[in-house]
């Protein structure tokens, strides 16, 4: 199954979603309020915020740092593509931060953030990553619980 | 009626502003050169310190050189490069008449090895070949980048912008993305740059070789995830021709050297 079939659930949640993105592409861009969710993924292990912060930190694996930046003091370079990670946890609800994770592009159609748990509809993907997400569900959810910690 | 004639033409002239405001407006472009670092630039100016200025006298060698018993070498056909190839490089991709198909400047030495030295065509991305490059390019040096479009290669420009905003691979990226939206930010502590192929083939400090253009595409394709098209694929001389018309009447400042 898909990273985005095992994330829309029912076809109601997939219509919400619809909804809810079309509500905020209507509304100013401060005003978001209605923002799209996602409930916990089918995972195989409760989720590890520990090693949540690994893959955020991790160059080749979240690439996060490459364009955002946050309360990492130990990694040297980070990116300035994006906002601060720090007080994502207080800015967004889990779902919100999952949702975001999974195909961000569900907020912003022009995002330049990767879709993290999406396999399909990229346009020549390499052969090596073929059929693959970027992070899998288990990986999105460790992800999330660790950037629900980060409060201001 | 003039007057509003005249308003909707100033309309249309906004509404078209707005159609091409996600690109650098052509007054604050910069070259790779101009964004990075004095030591690098330094390094550039100076013949004797510039690494690709070796290529530069390989291809040199070369370009006076009969490739076999018999066989013209490129100067018996040309002259003094100084002289017959001035200015070349700035024009090129270039449409071949007979073909109609467009060549850059590898694939037309290339098309010459095979086609008036009757001898097998260097790889790309060769020694060789980058070396000819390297020595063709530098008789352009100074000189401003020609529009492709104007030289009849609209069709080209218009596949090539396609390329350049399209996402592709895993990460679902486009070239528009980083390179027109968000240049200049720090991608992981690296600069962004422009993307205008103003210093092609140019000595590249991570790779610690001289390298081609397509070399350069190759290594973001790989970045995002992405299959890249293959050595000399025509997808990589439209998006050439492309950046070639983003980055026209900028100063070529090859063979560059860059971080």
């Amino acid at each position: 199954m898909s990273g985005r079939a095992a994330h829309a659930g029912t076809g109601r949640e997939l219509w919400l979603a619809i909804a809810a993105f079309l509500v905020a592409l209507a509304m100013p861009a401060r005003a978001q309020q209605d923002v799209p969710e996602a409930g916990p993924l089918a995972v195989s292990r409760p989720p590890d915020a520990e090693n949540g912060r690994r893959i955020v930190t991790d160059r080749r694996k979240g690439l996060c740092l490459l364009c955002h930046s946050g309360p990492f003091p130990e990694v040297r370079f980070q990116g300035d593509l994006a906002p601060s990670l720090a007080g994502a946890g207080s800015r967004w609800t889990p779902a919100q931060l999952r949702a975001r994770l999974i195909d961000s592009r569900l907020f912003n159609g022009e995002t330049i953030m990767p879709p993290y748990f999406r396999a399909e509809g990229q346009s020549r993907m390499a052969v090596a990553f073929k059929g693959r997400t970027i992070l899998t569900a288990e990986e999105i959810e460790d992800v999330t619980a660790f950037l629900a910690t980060l409060r201001e | 009626m003039t007057g509003r004639a005249g308003r909707a033409f100033a309309l249309a002239i906004l509404l078209l502003g707005h159609a091409l405001a996600d690109d650098i407006p052509a007054n604050q472009r910069l070259s790779g050169h101009d964004m990075m670092g004095a030591e690098a630039q330094a390094m550039q100016r100076d013949d004797f310190a510039n690494p690709a200025m070796l290529a530069v006298k390989e291809g040199e060698a070369l370009w006076k050189a009969a490739p076999g018993e018999g066989r013209p070498s490129c100067q018996s056909c040309h002259g003094d490069a100084a002289e017959s190839m001035k200015g070349v490089a700035a024009r090129y991709p270039a449409r071949d008449a007979s073909t109609g198909r467009a060549f850059d400047l590898p694939g037309q030495i290339q098309a010459c090895q095979t086609g008036r030295q009757a001898v097998a065509p260097s790889a790309r991305e060769s020694a060789a070949l980058l070396a000819l490059e390297a020595y063709l390019s530098l008789q352009s040096r100074g000189m401003p980048l020609a529009s492709p479009r104007a030289r009849g290669l609209e069709d080209a420009v218009l596949r090539g912008e396609k390329l350049y905003r399209q996402r592709f691979g895993q990460l679902d990226l486009s070239c528009a993305q980083c390179h027109s939206q968000n240049w200049g930010r720090s991608l992981g502590g690296t600069r962004i740059p422009q993307a205008h192929p103003t210093g092609y083939p140019l000595f590249r400090m991570e790779w610690q070789a001289i390298g081609s253009l397509q070399r350069r595409f190759r290594n973001c394709m790989t970045g995002i995830r992405a299959e890249p098209f293959p050595a000399g694929a025509p997808e990589w001389v439209d998006l050439e021709i492309y950046l070639k018309e983003r980055a026209a009447d900028m100063a070529m400042d090859a063979p560059g050297v860059r971080p």
